[in-house]
């Protein structure tokens, strides 16, 4: 299937291309990776006028731990994520995530930041960075500002990016001592999307018990999900097998699920549950070890 | 309104102006006239379209010409030399690697890819190399097999016999 036709500019700075949004607004449309917006524009699902590659925008591509952040850079590849030593011994829950993302050859070109601005309930980086408490940089005319993943993820599809702003940079707390996280997921097949993803950090003080919990749901929504009581139950408390059970089924309770092709709702809630128990087991014996 | 790009395909520059939609595999196919990159699934499912982009495997399906205007590219074409088969095409002639052939291209670049990358793969990472690339006739066993026995003669140099036992393609291995 041929795209509509469109216009195309790749600035070479983040200025440039801010100045090209404010210019056609809502007519245009980022891309960097381009590996759910080409699918879309495709189907003309998405049919921008002009679309601004930012994928030439030089110093975009970095990932590195600065001022108490894990720094990453707008075009910053999944596979970036996954093949990183960085990433690997000290972001599990990262790691687990781009793991899985789509498939191989697309994770390859697809993008962090662009994942999340894609706003797709089923995105799996949404509901890591969720877990992660993470924070979006976003430039627009008037400089930069920084939004919490929670108020940057606005509904399905939608983020609270306005249309003169681009993201520059995601950045996630790097997780004290005793923290270990995880991300489950079940799908049919690799590539396709989630059926039910759970995304899980935590950080336990020294006499064991949980001082900070994220628990973030994918694809049982119309938007990625904070489980928060969840959350809840679990500070305080020592992660036996009980308090993890009793998280477990209030992250079910959180889960808004739909039933489709990939299963019923009652189903997919239940997976929740299970997922939940798996990805927090392993989450407290990486943070015991951490 | 078209843009004048260039890239390199298997050594050789391709210039040509093209409409910002054109997609890369199109590029590949219709301007360069190098038909073995496949168009299968046009979903970004199947990975019929996959080519070794400035190192890595992509989907061509799935980027624009325009966004790949500088790169060097590698396709099916590229793989033999001087007449002579890539070690990854022999195997997977030994091995029956292939049954109709449309994901075969795909199959090739994804594998070389990998085994640039680690010439040592074992049977699980081989099989994560092509879980984004689809084939519906072989059940993927003589695939895998396929990769690992180039691996073997890849590191093995010229040493390794064209006979080989690995694999030779009996659906009850």
């Amino acid at each position: 299937m041929i795209p509509a036709a469109f216009e195309y500019v790749a600035p070479r700075s983040v200025a440039e291309a801010v100045a090209l949004l404010r210019q056609h607004s809502y007519d245009a449309k980022v891309i960097a990776g381009g590996q759910s917006l080409i699918p879309m524009m495709r189907f003309r699902m998405a049919q921008p006028k002009v679309l601004v590659d930012i994928g030439r925008i030089p110093g975009l591509d970095y990932l590195r731990e600065e001022d108490g952040y894990l720094r990453i850079g707008a075009l910053v590849r999944h596979a970036t994520m996954e093949h990183s030593p960085l990433i690997q011994e000290r972001y599990p829950l990262l790691a687990a995530t781009a793991r899985v993302v789509a498939d191989p050859l697309v994770r390859n070109l697809g993008t962090v930041a662009g994942s999340l601005v894609h706003a797709d309930p089923a995105g799996d980086w949404a509901a890591a960075m969720m877990a992660a408490r993470a924070q979006v940089v976003v430039a627009g005319p008037d400089g930069e500002r920084v939004i919490g993943i929670d108020d940057f993820l606005v509904d399905t599809f939608t983020t609270a990016l306005e249309p003169d702003e681009l993201v520059v940079e995601v950045r996630v707390p790097i997780p004290g001592p005793r923290s270990g996280g995880d991300y489950q997921k079940i799908e049919r097949k690799v590539g396709d999307f989630a059926t039910a993803a759970v995304a899980v950090q935590v950080t336990l003080d020294e006499a064991g018990r949980c001082q900070q919990a994220g628990i973030g749901l994918c694809a049982v929504g119309p938007i990625t999900l904070r489980a928060a009581a969840a959350e809840e139950a679990l500070v305080g408390q020592p992660l036996d097998e009980a308090t993890i059970r009793k998280a477990a089924a209030l992250a079910a309770e959180a889960a808004q699920p739909t039933s489709d092709t990939r299963g019923s709702a009652e189903y997919k809630r239940d997976m929740v549950r299970v997922l939940t128990i798996r990805a927090l087991r392993s989450a407290a014996a990486r943070a015991l070890k951490a | 309104m078209g843009h004048r790009i260039a890239v390199t395909i298997n050594g050789q520059r391709y210039e040509a102006e093209v409409e910002p939609r054109l997609l890369l595999v199109h590029f590949i196919r219709e301007v360069a006239g190098l038909t073995g990159t496949h168009i299968g699934c046009d979903t970004t499912s199947c990975g019929a379209c996959t080519v070794i982009l400035n190192g890595k495997p992509i989907k061509s399906c799935t980027m624009f010409a325009v966004q790949a205007d500088g790169s060097e590219i590698r396709t099916v074409e590229g793989l033999a030399q001087n007449g002579e088969f890539h070690p990854i095409q022999k195997a997977f002639w030994e091995c029956h690697g292939l049954q109709c052939g449309y994901c075969t291209p795909g199959m090739l670049m994804a594998g070389v890819a990998l085994l640039e990358r680690n010439p040592n793969p074992t049977e699980d990472e081989v099989r994560r190399a092509i879980s984004g690339n689809l084939c519906r006739c072989t059940g993927y066993q003589n695939i895998v097999k396929s990769i690992l026995r180039a691996a073997e003669m890849m590191r093995g140099g010229a040493g390794v016999a064209s006979g080989s036992p690995v694999g030779r393609g009996s659906p009850a291995q």
